[in-house]
């Protein structure tokens, strides 16, 4: 099975996040980026496939800055066959373009599955799979924290509201991944050393134009300040008038 | 045209609530688009649900209705309501950002090739383009965007706007669930335990983190949660707990766990990581018990008790269950 894991770039989550003079992204500066915590799962699971069907391939993707190739780099070290990176110098957040153009591009390659984070945590859309795969016309799955692989048929759980959805679905296919998914692995020495003589390609990406405009980024209204009711179990009477009061009881 | 749409979620025969927060951001847009909002549902068996959205305010109601839309399918809903959204000349369609939300909506608005937005917190129309405000980077930031392409497809946080209770009584129109090849479709559903309240559709968040020390203690988050009356509260944990395995990943607050906004939110033994803190800090009303005066949750709470869950937590819980019990 070809395998296709879509990956981005992001800052870090414990990153502070500052507004850039443009009012309109952020400022980059002092901000440490990463791979997406989710894509994580995604890489471990195609390769996981991989080992267990001993045969296919597994291509990393990306649309997003040069700087990217850091994280595309660690996935081949960690076991990915191919990179790609599409290039772009803007942020991408906007899904409906970047899903096209990840459309355009996976139909130019051989891919039977395609395997997403859950979400990017940078924008928090959690979109792009569900839209890639109705561009694609495969089936979907997104959120799976459990997936079973049965030549060309597969079934895949993810969590709803107050229970739990076991999904029946077959190949070609895009599924997102949740956490609970697997245990990544990470890059040892010999797959860094390996990772130099994999193949890894660049080239701009073709983006049209976003479908949404950002028109502002700003930081959220701070919290009022609150207040400290009391302490010890004595504090409790001032906490429930408090809470009375705000008729939340 | 310039109608809206408002895609509902049903399960188990049952409109969910979130799609009448849904229909309220719907009316919003369509007063100011002059269009007419209209209701979609797939299923199999619609009738209640469909007699509880034609009296919601919406203008009109189209089932999408029978024995192959039993079981929800992705691919299969979504060409369906794509067809019926084409139909009903759709400017804008929302959902609500729910497991099906998230699953659905964004496939539709691939069908459609149109703009989305996800987990918006507020939705505009001016001038005719529609706009949405949503948070990013976990909440730290907030973006104000608007549509450069139609139609506008945007789902909605949970909680944020007010469930419709618009009155009237709309037309409701018929159309059979198409039979044909699904590509994905769910065999089963499993209960995740008793009949518990979903943590983001919960009116109360009770969490608890590493300060309850060990796994039975969560007795305690569990007991004041239930204090709050059959259905209001559903209990939360902080990734430390999740990762130690006291936990199930499901009740994972934060920004590897869920998004939830309640208008009450308690953090028990919680010391306020960041990443926890994106997954609450939209919630209306904040209270922190914890013992150090100097955790950082107490910077986002409006209401703090400094001091030991395990003395706090029992007392708290009595006091509630005594004015619940007197409602
Ligand atoms: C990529 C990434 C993603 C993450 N995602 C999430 C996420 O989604 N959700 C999340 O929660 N975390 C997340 N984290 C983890 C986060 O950074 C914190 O480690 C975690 O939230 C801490 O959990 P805690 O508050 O329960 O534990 P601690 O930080 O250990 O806090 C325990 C608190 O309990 C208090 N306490 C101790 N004893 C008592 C007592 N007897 N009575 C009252 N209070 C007491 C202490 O004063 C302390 O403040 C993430 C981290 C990373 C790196
Ligand atoms: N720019 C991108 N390039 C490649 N994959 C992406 C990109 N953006 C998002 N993805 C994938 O889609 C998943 C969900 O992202 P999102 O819908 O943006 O929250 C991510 O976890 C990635 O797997």
């Amino acid at each position: 099975m070809d395998i296709v894991v879509c990956i981005k770039r992001v800052p870090a989550t414990d990153a502070a996040i500052k507004i850039a003079a443009d009012g309109k992204s952020i400022d980059p500066a002092g901000v440490q980026f990463e791979l997406n915590a989710y894509d994580e799962f995604a890489l471990e699971q195609a390769l996981r496939i991989k080992d267990q069907l001993g045969a296919g391939s597994v291509t990393v993707v990306t649309i997003g800055p040069k700087e990217a190739q850091k994280e595309l780099r660690d996935a081949l070290a960690r076991g990915a066959d191919k990179a790609v990176l599409l290039t772009t110098d803007q942020w991408v957040y906007d899904g409906a373009s970047t899903a096209a153009a990840l459309a355009a591009w996976i139909k130019t390659t051989p891919c039977q599955l395609v395997l997403c984070g859950r979400q990017a945590v940078d924008s928090d859309n959690n979109q792009l799979p569900a839209n890639l795969a109705g561009r694609l016309g495969f089936a979907c799955v997104t959120e799976a924290g459990k997936l079973t692989l049965d030549n060309g048929t597969f079934t895949a759980e993810r969590d709803i509201e107050g229970a739990r959805e076991v999904v029946s679905a077959r190949t070609p296919a895009v599924i997102s991944c949740q956490k609970g998914l697997n245990e990544p692995r990470y890059a040892n020495l010999k797959g860094i050393m390996a990772a130099k003589k994999k193949p890894f390609e660049e080239s701009p990406a073709q983006l049209g134009a976003p479908a949404v405009e950002i028109v502002s980024l700003a930081l959220p209204p701070a919290r009022a300040a609150g207040r400290i009711v009391g302490e010890g179990a004595a504090a409790v009477p001032a906490l429930i008038a408090a809470l009375r009061e705000a008729k939340l009881l | 045209m310039s109608n809206v749409i408002v895609i509902a979620e049903v399960r188990g025969g049952k409109l969910k609530r979130p799609s009448l927060e849904a229909v309220t951001a719907a009316l919003q847009l369509a007063t100011a688009s002059g269009g007419k909002v209209h209701a979609i549902a797939c299923g199999s068996g619609l009738d209640a649900a469909c007699a509880d959205l034609a009296s919601s305010g919406v203008h009109k109601v189209v089932a999408i209705d029978g024995p192959a839309f039993a079981n929800y399918s992705s691919d299969g809903y979504a060409k369906a309501i794509a067809e019926q959204a084409k139909a009903a000349g759709a400017a804008a369609v929302l959902m609500a950002h729910t497991a099906m939300g998230k699953d659905l909506l964004p496939r539709v608005s691939a069908l459609l090739d149109g703009a989305i937005v996800t987990d918006a917190i507020a939705v505009s129309c001016e001038g005719g383009v529609f706009g949405a405000q949503r948070p990013v980077f976990a909440g730290k930031a907030t973006m104000t965007a608007r549509a450069a392409k139609a139609p506008f497809c945007a789902s909605l946080r949970p909680n944020n706007f007010a469930a419709a209770s618009g009155g009237g009584s709309a037309e409701i129109s018929k159309v059979a669930a198409p039979a044909g090849d699904l590509l994905a479709v769910v065999k089963e559903i499993v209960a995740s335990g008793s009949d518990r309240t979903p943590l983001q559709e919960a009116k109360v968040v009770v969490s608890g983190g590493r300060g309850l020390k060990e796994p039975q203690h969560f007795k305690l988050i569990e007991d004041l949660a239930a204090a709050f009356g059959p259905g209001v509260a559903a209990v939360g944990a902080s990734r430390a707990v999740v990762d130690a395995g006291w936990r199930p990943h499901r009740e994972q607050v934060g920004q590897t766990g869920k998004v939830v906004s309640p208008p009450l939110y308690i953090a028990i033994g919680i010391s306020g990581a960041i990443q926890h803190i994106a997954g609450m800090r939209t919630a209306r009303t904040i209270v922190a018990i914890n013992k150090d005066a100097d955790a950082p949750i107490f910077k986002i709470a409006d209401f703090g008790i400094v001091g030991d869950a395990f003395e706090v937590v029992p007392a708290l819980t009595k006091a509630v269950a005594e004015i619940v019990q007197h409602k």
